[in-house]
C-alpha cells in the first residue's frame, strides 16, 4: 500500500488512488503511480471542465477538425487549412517568466506543426498586477523577452495579442499563446499509434530531469513556496525546435507516418498513451533506448520528464529508413525506442524489465469526471450593484478631457509598441496589418485571401458577471476580426480561472462556458480546441476569471484589408450600431474613480452578428476606408485610436448624450467613455455615404454619421455639448510613451 | 539570373529572400543546403536572416564554419555578387568576408520596426539601380545589430568608400534619434573592398510588395539584376 503522503505528493485523493486500483486490479507501483498523477492531473485530464466543456458548439461545414486532436482545423479554401490553437504557461511563467513564456510559445507551436501544418503566426493575451506594482515590471520584462527570445528565433512572426493589467494578476500572472500554421487539408497528420509492429521513435532534444511534474505544479495553487518549484520550469531550446519544426514537415511530406505527438506535458508518458489510445492500440517502449541529458535516471523521471523539443512518432513499416534519414539531415537521430502493439497497453521496460504496465484509455479516456458543485460566489451581489451618483458621484471626477487621457495613457488602453517592437512580427513577409493597428491579417501566399485573427478577453467583466464577460470576449475577438475585413469562421478558447474545489469558481467556470457556447453558436464560431488552466491562486486568492478567446476569419481579397486607422481629412465618420452609456465594469469607472463595479454591458447576440456581417459587407464592397470597434475606453478612446499613426489626421464628432446618473458630468463620461457592445466606428468617402447607411438600415444595424476627419484636434460633442477638445499630438504622445516612459522610469 | 539562397538550419528569412527572388522579380532562385559545397551555377548568393546555427555563442560565429562557405568565399573572391541581409551579414562579419561585428543593440532589446536608410554609394552591384542619396523605408529586426569597429577601420571605411546604407529619418538626414542600435558612423550597411560583397541589417526582402507595406527593398533586389545584366560592377557574369 502506498503512503498518504506518497500520494499527496502526488496529487492524487485518496479515491482517484482507489480508482487507479480498479482500474488495473492491483496496486500501482511508484512509476505507475507517477505517470497516473501526472495523466490524471487537472492539466492533462480536464476532469473538473470536462463536463462543461462538452456543451460546446464545435461542428460546422468550414471544421475539419475539431478538439481533441492537437489542435484544430478548418478549411479556408483553395485545398488549404488552417490550424491553430491556444494555450496557457501561466503557472510556468509566474516561477520563472523568460523561460516560461519561451517554452510556451514552444509548446503551442509544436502543437500546430504536429498536424502537418507550417508554422506563420503568432499571438499572445497577457495579464499582470498593476504596471506600477513591485515586481510587475520585471515580469512582464521577463515574459516578453521569453517570448520574443523563442518566437523570433524560430522564425515565426508574432503579429497580434492583448495586455491588461489588474491587481488581481499580482500573484498570478496569466501567458496565453495562439498560434496558427497552414496545411493542405489533404495532409492534415495526426497523434494516433497503430499498425501492430509499427516502429515507435523518439526525436529531438534528450531527456533531462527537467519539468517532471510540471503538469502536476500547474494543477495546484501557489503559496509562498512557489520560488522553490523552479527546478519544474523547463528550459526551451528555439534552435533544436527549428530543426524538429523543418525535420518534421520534411517527413511529413514522404508520406511514412502513421502518427506523431509532442512530448508537452507529462512528457513520454502523455505523448504514448495518447497516440495509443486514439489508436485502440498498445504501445511497448523501452526507456533505456530513451536519449539521456543525464546519468543515472530512473524510469519514473525519464516517463515524467518534460523536457522540451521532444517528439514522438510512429512510422510506418519499411518506411523506417526513410524516416531516419530526413532527420539525419538537420543532425537529428531518430531513435527507435518501441513498437505498436495488440493489447491497448502502455507497457514501460527498463532494459527488458516491465517497470509499468497501464491499459492506454485508463490513464486518458477513463480519468476521473467531476462534476463539481457550483454556487454564486458571495461577492457578486454587492459589486454588482452600480449606484453611479452615490459610488462615483461622491467627489468631482476628472474633466473629460482629463479623463480620455488618463484612459489613453492607462497602460491597457495605452499602446504596446515597447512590447511588440520586439517580436518579429514580419518574418516570413506575410503580415498585410502591423501589430496595433486591429486584428493579426497575414495574406496566404499563392492565393488572394488573407487571415484575420484576434485574440480578446476582459476579466473584470467576468469578475462581474462571467456569463456575460465570456460572450462579450467572443463578441469582441469576432468584431475584430470582422473590423479587419474577415469573416469569423472559428474560434479557440484559453480559460484563465481559479481552484475548481471550490463552488464559487466552479460557478464561474460553468457561467463562462455557457457565455461562450451561446455567443460561439450565435455568431456561427465553432469551438476547435483550447486550453483550460485551472488553480490560478496564489495564496487562496483568485484572478479574475479569465476566458481567453482566439477567433480566425477570412479574407477573400488581402488587399481589402482594413484598420483602425483614419486615411485621409475629409471622409466621413458613421457609427455603427447604438451608445446606451453603459459605465458597469469599464476602464472608465477603475481609472477615474478606482472603481469595478456595476455590470458588464449587455449584449444582443442577433445584434452583434448582424453588425459584424455589415461590416463585412461594406469592407468587401471596399465602401468604409477603416474600422475601430469600440471596447476599452467606449468611443472616445475608439476615435481617439483612429487618429493616431495616421500622421495627425483629426477628428470632429458629435455624439447623442444619455442620462444614466443625476451628475451632468458623469452622463457626459457615460456618453464617452461607456462601454455599449457591438459598435464600430467607420469612416467613408461622401460619394459612398449613402449607399452605407442604406446597405446598415437593410440589415437593420443602427447607423448614423457622427462627424468627419481632418484637421489636427480630437473634437467631440456630447449632447450638444462640448466634451473633448485636445490636439491628437498631444494625446497621441501620452497614449503612445506611457508604457515606454514607464520602463525608463523604473530604469533611472 | 540566378539567386542562389544559403539554408543553414537556423534560416529563418531564407523562404523570405527566395520568395522576393523568385515570386517578385521572377527570377530563378534556389536553396543551397549549408552542407552542400557546390553554390549550383548561381550568379548571385543571398546569406539569409535568422539565427543561423542557434546562435548561442555569437550571433553568425559556427556558420563560418559550414562547408558551404568555403564555395562562398571562393565565389566573393572570384568578384561574384554577395548579399547578406541581417543574420546573413553577421555571418559574413564573422568569416571575415567583411570587417567590423556586432554587438547587442544599444537598449539590449530586440527591434522590429520599419527605419529609414540611405544611400551612400551606388557602385555596388546591390544599389547599382538607386539614386545617390535616396532614402528606402525598409524594416529590421535583429537583437545585435549594433555595428561595432575600431576608429582606425570606420576611418578606412569612410575612406573607401565602403559604408553603403546609414541609418537616417525620412527626410534622410543622420540623427541620433533614427539610429536603432546604436550602430557606429549609423552604418546600416557595408561593402568589402572590392564592392562585390554587401551586407545591411535592414531587410530589402520585406519591402518588396505593396500589400507589405513597402516596396522600397525592390531596387536592391533589382539592381544585382540590372548589374548582371549589364556586366556592370561585377566581374564575372
Amino acid at each position: 500500500m502506498i503512503a498518504q503522503s506518497v500520494l499527496e505528493r502526488h496529487g492524487l485523493k485518496p479515491d482517484e488512488y482507489e480508482r487507479i486500483v480498479t482500474l488495473l486490479g492491483r496496486e500501482p507501483n511508484l512509476t505507475e503511480l507517477g505517470m497516473f498523477s501526472v495523466m490524471w492531473s487537472e492539466h492533462c485530464s480536464y476532469k473538473s471542465s470536462r463536463v462543461h466543456l462538452k456543451t460546446l458548439p464545435t461542428e460546422g461545414p468550414q471544421v475539419l477538425q475539431g478538439p481533441g486532436e492537437n489542435a484544430g482545423a478548418i478549411d479556408i479554401g483553395d485545398g488549404l487549412a488552417a490550424v491553430f490553437k491556444i494555450e496557457s504557461h501561466n503557472h510556468p511563467s509566474f516561477i520563472e517568466p523568460y523561460q516560461g513564456a519561451a517554452t510556451g510559445v514552444g509548446g503551442i507551436i509544436r502543437d500546430i506543426f504536429t498536424m502537418g501544418a507550417r508554422p506563420i503566426a503568432l499571438m499572445n493575451s497577457l495579464r499582470f498586477g498593476d504596471l506600477d506594482a513591485p515586481g510587475t515590471p520585471r515580469l512582464l520584462e521577463g515574459v516578453v523577452s521569453g517570448i520574443a527570445g523563442y518566437g523570433n528565433s524560430i522564425g515565426i512572426p508574432t503579429i497580434a495579442g492583448e495586455i491588461a493589467f489588474e491587481s488581481a494578476y499580482a500573484g498570478n500572472p496569466l501567458v496565453n499563446v495562439f498560434c496558427l500554421g497552414i496545411a493542405k487539408a489533404s495532409d492534415i497528420i495526426k497523434g494516433v499509434a497503430s499498425g501492430v509492429g509499427n516502429a515507435v521513435y523518439y526525436v529531438g532534444a534528450k531527456t533531462g530531469r527537467d519539468g517532471i511534474h510540471g503538469a502536476t505544479m500547474a494543477s495546484a495553487e501557489f503559496d509562498d513556496k512557489s520560488a522553490e518549484k523552479r527546478p519544474a520550469v523547463q528550459v526551451g531550446d528555439p534552435f533544436m525546435e527549428k530543426l524538429l519544426l523543418e525535420a518534421c514537415l520534411e517527413v511529413m511530406q514522404t508520406d511514412a507516418l502513421i502518427g506523431i505527438q509532442d512530448m508537452g506535458a507529462a512528457g513520454l508518458t502523455c505523448s504514448t498513451s495518447e497516440m495509443g489510445s486514439r489508436g485502440g492500440a498498445g504501445v511497448e517502449v523501452d526507456v533505456a533506448l530513451v536519449p539521456q541529458r543525464e546519468t543515472g535516471m530512473t524510469p519514473y523521471e525519464i516517463m515524467l520528464s518534460e523536457s522540451q523539443e521532444r517528439m514522438l512518432l510512429v512510422a510506418k513499416r519499411g518506411r523506417e529508413a526513410e524516416v531516419e534519414r530526413a532527420f539525419e539531415k538537420w543532425d537529428l537521430h531518430a531513435v527507435r525506442i518501441g513498437e505498436v502493439t495488440s493489447d491497448g497497453l502502455l507497457r514501460v521496460k527498463a532494459n527488458g524489465t516491465v517497470v509499468a504496465e497501464i491499459p492506454n484509455r485508463a490513464l486518458t479516456d477513463e480519468a476521473p469526471v467531476y462534476r463539481r458543485p457550483t454556487a454564486p460566489p458571495e461577492y457578486l451581489a454587492d459589486v454588482q450593484r452600480l449606484d453611479l451618483d452615490a459610488d462615483a458621484g461622491r467627489r468631482p471626477g476628472p474633466t473629460a478631457n482629463g479623463a480620455l487621457l488618463a484612459l489613453l495613457g492607462s497602460p491597457t488602453i495605452a499602446s504596446k509598441r515597447w512590447v511588440y517592437q520586439q517580436y518579429d512580427h514580419m518574418v516570413r513577409t506575410n503580415t498585410v496589418v502591423l501589430p496595433g493597428l486591429g486584428a493579426g491579417v497575414v495574406r496566404i501566399k499563392g492565393t488572394d485571401r488573407a487571415l484575420a485573427m484576434a485574440v480578446d478577453g476582459n476579466g473584470r467583466y467576468c469578475y462581474l458577471d462571467p456569463y456575460r464577460g465570456a460572450m462579450l470576449a467572443v463578441a469582441e475577438a469576432a468584431r475584430n476580426v470582422a473590423c479587419a475585413g474577415a469573416r469569423p469562421l472559428a474560434a479557440t478558447n484559453c480559460l484563465n480561472f481559479g481552484n475548481p474545489e471550490r463552488p464559487a469558481i466552479m460557478w464561474q467556470f460553468a457561467k463562462a462556458v455557457e457565455g461562450i457556447g451561446a455567443a460561439c453558436r450565435a455568431l456561427a464560431v465553432p469551438i476547435t480546441g483550447g486550453n483550460v488552466s485551472l488553480y490560478n491562486e496564489t495564496d487562496g486568492r483568485a484572478i479574475y476569471p479569465t476566458p481567453v478567446i482566439g477567433i480566425v476569419g477570412l479574407l477573400e481579397h488581402a488587399d481589402r484589408v482594413v484598420t483602425r486607422l483614419f486615411q485621409r481629412a475629409g471622409d466621413v465618420i458613421v457609427l455603427l450600431g447604438e451608445g446606451r452609456g453603459e459605465l458597469g465594469g469599464s476602464e472608465y469607472l477603475k481609472v477615474a474613480h478606482g472603481l469595478v463595479r456595476g455590470v458588464p454591458p449587455a449584449l444582443d447576440l442577433e445584434a452583434e452578428h448582424a453588425l459584424q456581417m455589415l461590416v463585412l459587407d461594406l469592407a468587401e464592397a471596399r465602401l468604409i476606408r477603416s474600422a475601430n470597434d469600440c471596447s476599452d475606453g467606449g468611443l472616445a478612446a475608439a476615435l481617439a485610436e483612429c487618429c493616431f499613426d495616421t500622421r495627425g489626421i483629426g477628428a470632429e464628432a458629435s455624439i447623442d448624450g444619455v442620462e444614466v446618473a443625476r451628475d451632468p458630468a458623469l452622463n457626459l463620461a457615460a456618453a464617452l467613455f461607456g462601454e455599449s457592445a457591438s459598435r464600430v466606428i467607420v469612416s467613408v468617402t461622401t460619394d459612398v455615404l449613402t449607399d452605407v447607411l442604406a446597405r446598415a438600415a437593410k440589415s437593420g444595424v443602427p447607423a448614423r454619421v457622427i462627424g468627419q476627419t481632418g484637421g489636427n484636434m480630437l473634437h467631440i460633442a456630447a449632447g450638444g455639448r462640448t466634451a473633448i477638445d485636445i490636439a491628437v499630438d498631444d494625446a497621441e504622445r501620452i497614449w503612445g510613451s506611457a508604457m515606454t516612459r514607464y520602463f525608463r522610469k523604473q530604469a533611472a | 539570373m540566378k539567386f542562389a539562397v544559403i539554408v543553414f538550419p537556423g534560416s529563418n528569412c531564407d523562404h523570405d529572400a527566395f520568395h522576393a527572388a523568385k515570386d517578385v522579380l521572377g527570377q530563378d532562385a534556389e536553396y543551397v543546403w549549408h552542407k552542400d559545397e557546390d553554390l549550383k551555377g548561381a550568379d548571385v548568393v543571398i546569406l539569409p536572416g535568422g539565427f543561423a546555427h542557434g546562435d548561442y555563442l555569437r550571433t553568425g560565429a559556427m556558420a563560418r564554419f559550414s562547408p558551404i562557405m568555403r564555395e562562398v568565399q571562393r565565389f566573393a573572391a572570384d568578384g561574384g555578387p554577395v548579399l547578406g541581409i541581417c543574420n546573413g551579414f553577421q555571418v559574413l562579419l564573422e568569416a571575415g568576408l567583411l570587417p567590423g561585428a556586432m554587438l547587442r543593440n544599444r537598449d539590449l532589446k530586440f527591434h522590429c520596426e520599419h527605419v529609414h536608410i540611405r544611400v551612400e554609394q551606388t557602385d555596388t552591384p546591390f544599389t547599382l539601380a538607386c539614386r545617390p542619396g535616396q532614402v528606402l523605408r525598409i524594416p529590421i529586426a535583429h537583437g545585435e545589430g549594433n555595428y561595432f569597429a575600431d576608429p582606425a577601420v570606420i576611418a578606412r571605411l569612410e575612406a573607401n568608400r565602403q559604408i553603403i546604407f546609414r541609418y537616417t529619418d525620412a527626410a534622410g538626414r543622420v540623427i541620433d534619434a533614427a539610429n536603432p542600435n546604436g550602430s557606429a558612423a549609423a552604418i546600416a550597411g557595408l561593402c568589402n573592398e572590392a564592392r562585390n560583397v554587401v551586407g545591411l541589417m535592414p531587410h530589402p526582402e520585406r519591402a518588396c510588395e505593396s500589400v507589405l507595406g513597402s516596396t522600397d527593398g525592390r531596387v536592391i533586389f533589382e539592381s544585382v539584376v540590372q548589374s548582371l545584366k549589364s556586366g556592370t560592377l561585377v566581374a564575372r557574369a
